[in-house]
């Protein structure tokens, strides 16, 4: 709580994310990258490309959704952003330092600003640990000075605020069901008082009955902390009731952010247009799914220009050559992709 | 908040205490009906304690040099004729007890039993904590390593130390540090069993999200090891541990029937064993074959404890 005077209500951006790029190296170690071809010994190295040059904003205070399909790059971006992955290229700073370079130590007092939420809270909690061993760990890393009782009263307070028993904290994790360890996961991440929060799908490996619950308790706790999100998920239901603004990814870049709102009352791009469509609804007279044609290239070889010009219906020979950037619109909503550009969608 | 799936968990029974949750576990259920298992822990627990009281259960003792009467030796066990009952299971070629050589033999052994594992263990489990943890470079390192250390075996460690120590500080040297030597010998030659199996666990465990959790945390890699991997690798652990200790006694043995390990005033059922070999022709059978009896079910006990233990621990391993 005594963060909480700088945590104004600004608009300024919290969190920069400058031109990330993730590789993943799919060829091994120096010596399985060697290849005889044509009798000469070569080096051959392949990449997945994760993540090719995301560039978000993330404001004080709003929850940004990151929507997508499965293997787009989403989990990459919190992931690199929280320090568990380093970037192959590009820039995070966060509240104006530079973090994506920093050492361990260095990184210390940002750990306790921001903090993670994990999708599977069946593997989020060391199962060998109690909850209230898991629980003061952070405390005890990042409050040194406090005494045991500052320690038991803070976990005492959170485990409240999340809807948890305090009695509890003798147990281990495997003894609550999902929705129950999720909440201790989310008590976990809220212990040390963030003021910013990734959470990567947290209510995706839940009953459909306790999503609701789950999510109505994020929302209370950044309406009552402040907090500010980076919420991944491919739940476009859940950006409709949780988000600020949206970014949509497709294959590793950003094709669309936008309000939410205006995000689905008029969806720009091509493939934001295709995964609204998508949305099953309970007035549909008859299917208006946009039906798009072929598979999500693979991210081994990407396509040339626009990413997304394999499947799209308005592409042209322009498309296929030049990466199309993110670029403003009259209303503010910013789009990757040369046909909304050229007028011609 | 409105919960009611959190209600219905509000009328969780109450906390087990630690003896009621270990009253409650798989484990001594398993063991309750595992009759090979009770018996091989009885077998144990009864060798393990009549060679840790050897001093004061054991008849004499047999390196007291005072004790021992030449006049005594190569006397069979009770059941022979021409058996002295004060040597109930014989004497060897020195006039040592039987029994009370036993004793002590036996406690020697298992004292290089589970010092070696100790070492194997406390070597093994850090350097595959840190292969499979930190992985990259010192993963390649590490392995490497274990792959060289795997490519000398046991006698070989043995015939090198032992050759260096003898020829540096002399014989008198070796025997008087003969069991420090056993145990870092053996456990020098073991260790990569270790790395790899936690090596193993590790890798499985790290991709984990409570790793990543602890790491976003901002906990520092060490404390991650120890503090949250290492207590989810600790089944491999234990049941390799079972086989190791048996694998050490036996190696133990084998260094010192090859004149490598114990010397024959300080004997480990492995030197008994060699001693009495010399005299099977002469028809004094009971001095090699006794310690090789008590060496068999010493190390079957703990081999079928480790068995009874890895069906337990890894449940996808059923008995064929």
């Amino acid at each position: 709580m005594t963060a909480q005077a700088h945590r104004t209500g600004s608009a300024e951006a919290l969190l920069e994310i400058r031109q990330l790029e993730k590789r993943f190296s799919l060829s091994g170690d120096f010596l399985d990258q060697l290849r005889f071809k044509g009798g000469k010994l070569v080096r051959k190295q392949e990449y997945v490309h994760a993540i090719n040059g995301v560039s978000l904003d993330i404001n004080r205070g709003e929850a940004l959704c990151v929507v997508g399909e499965s293997g787009c790059g989403k989990s990459t971006v919190a992931r690199t952003v929280m320090g568990l992955l380093s970037p192959s290229a590009g820039e995070v700073h966060y509240d104006g330092t530079r973090i994506d370079n920093l050492g361990s130590r260095q990184l210390l007092p940002f750990r306790k600003r921001m903090q993670m939420i994990f999708q599977n809270p069946y593997a989020s909690l060391n199962p060998r640990m109690t909850i209230q061993q898991t629980l003061e760990e952070p405390l005890r890393l990042h409050h040194p000075d406090w005494n045991r009782q500052q320690v038991v009263d803070q976990v005492e307070q959170v485990m409240t605020s999340v809807g948890i028993d305090p009695d509890w904290g003798k147990r281990f994790g495997h003894e609550f069901s999902g929705g129950q360890r999720q909440r201790i996961a989310i008590a976990r991440a809220l212990a040390v008082d963030p003021e910013f929060i990734v959470a990567d799908e947290p209510i995706s490996a839940l009953d459909v009955s306790i999503q609701a619950q789950v999510l109505n308790l994020l929302m209370d706790a950044q309406r009552e902390r402040n907090l500010t999100y980076l919420f991944i998920t491919h739940d476009l239901a859940v950006v409709e009731h949780f988000g600020t603004r949206v970014a949509v990814m497709y294959l590793g870049t950003v094709c669309e952010i936008a309000d939410t709102a205006t995000l689905f009352a008029k969806p720009r791009h091509p493939y934001t247009q295709a995964l609204l469509s998508a949305i099953p609804r309970l007035d549909d007279d008859g299917p208006q799914h946009i039906r798009l044609t072929g598979e999500v290239p693979t991210p081994v070889n990407l396509p040339s220009g626009c990413v997304f010009h394999g499947r799209c219906p308005y592409a042209n020979a322009r498309c296929r050559q030049e990466v199309p950037a993110l670029q403003t619109q009259d209303d503010g909503v910013r789009v990757a992709c040369h046909a909304v550009e050229e007028g011609r969608l | 908040m409105t919960d009611s799936a959190d209600k219905s968990a509000a009328a969780m029974p109450a906390l087990p205490g630690r003896w009621e949750r270990f009253r409650d576990s798989y484990l001594l259920y398993s063991f309750k009906r595992d009759v090979i298992a009770q018996l091989s822990l009885l077998t144990f627990i009864a060798l393990v304690a009549i060679a840790v009281f050897a001093p004061w259960v054991s008849p004499m003792n047999p390196y007291d040099l005072a004790q021992i009467d030449i006049m005594a030796s190569e006397l069979p066990p009770f059941w022979i004729d021409g058996s002295d009952p004060t040597y109930w299971l014989g004497t060897d070629a020195q006039g040592r007890d039987m029994l009370s050589t036993i004793l002590y033999g036996a406690r020697v052994s298992l004292i290089i039993g589970f010092g070696a594992v100790a070492l194997q263990a406390i070597i093994g489990v850090s350097f595959g904590l840190m292969a499979g943890y930190l992985g990259g470079r010192v993963d390649a390192f590490l392995m490497r390593l274990a792959d060289i250390q795997l490519s000398f075996s046991t006698l070989m460690v043995a015939i090198i130390v032992g050759a260096l120590v003898k020829a540096i500080f002399g014989g008198a040297t070796f025997n008087a540090y003969a069991v420090p030597l056993l145990v870092v010998i053996i456990g020098l030659a073991e260790w990569p069993q270790y790395a790899r199996t936690v090596r193993a666990s590790v890798l499985a465990e790290r991709g984990k999200e409570y790793v990543d959790a602890a790491r976003v945390m901002g906990l520092r890699s060490k404390r991650i090891m120890f503090r949250h991997v290492l207590p989810n690798t600790l089944s491999p652990i234990f049941v390799i541990s079972t086989v190791q200790i048996a694998n050490a006694i036996i190696a133990e043995a084998a260094l010192s029937f090859l004149g490598l390990g114990m010397p024959e005033t300080h004997p480990s059922l492995g030197s008994l064993i060699k001693a009495g070999f010399d005299y099977i022709q002469s028809g004094s059978w009971w001095i090699t074959l006794i310690p090789g009896a008590v060496l068999v079910v010493l190390v079957l006990s703990i081999n079928l404890l480790g068995d009874w233990l890895r069906d337990v621990m890894n449940p996808r391993l059923y008995k064929g």
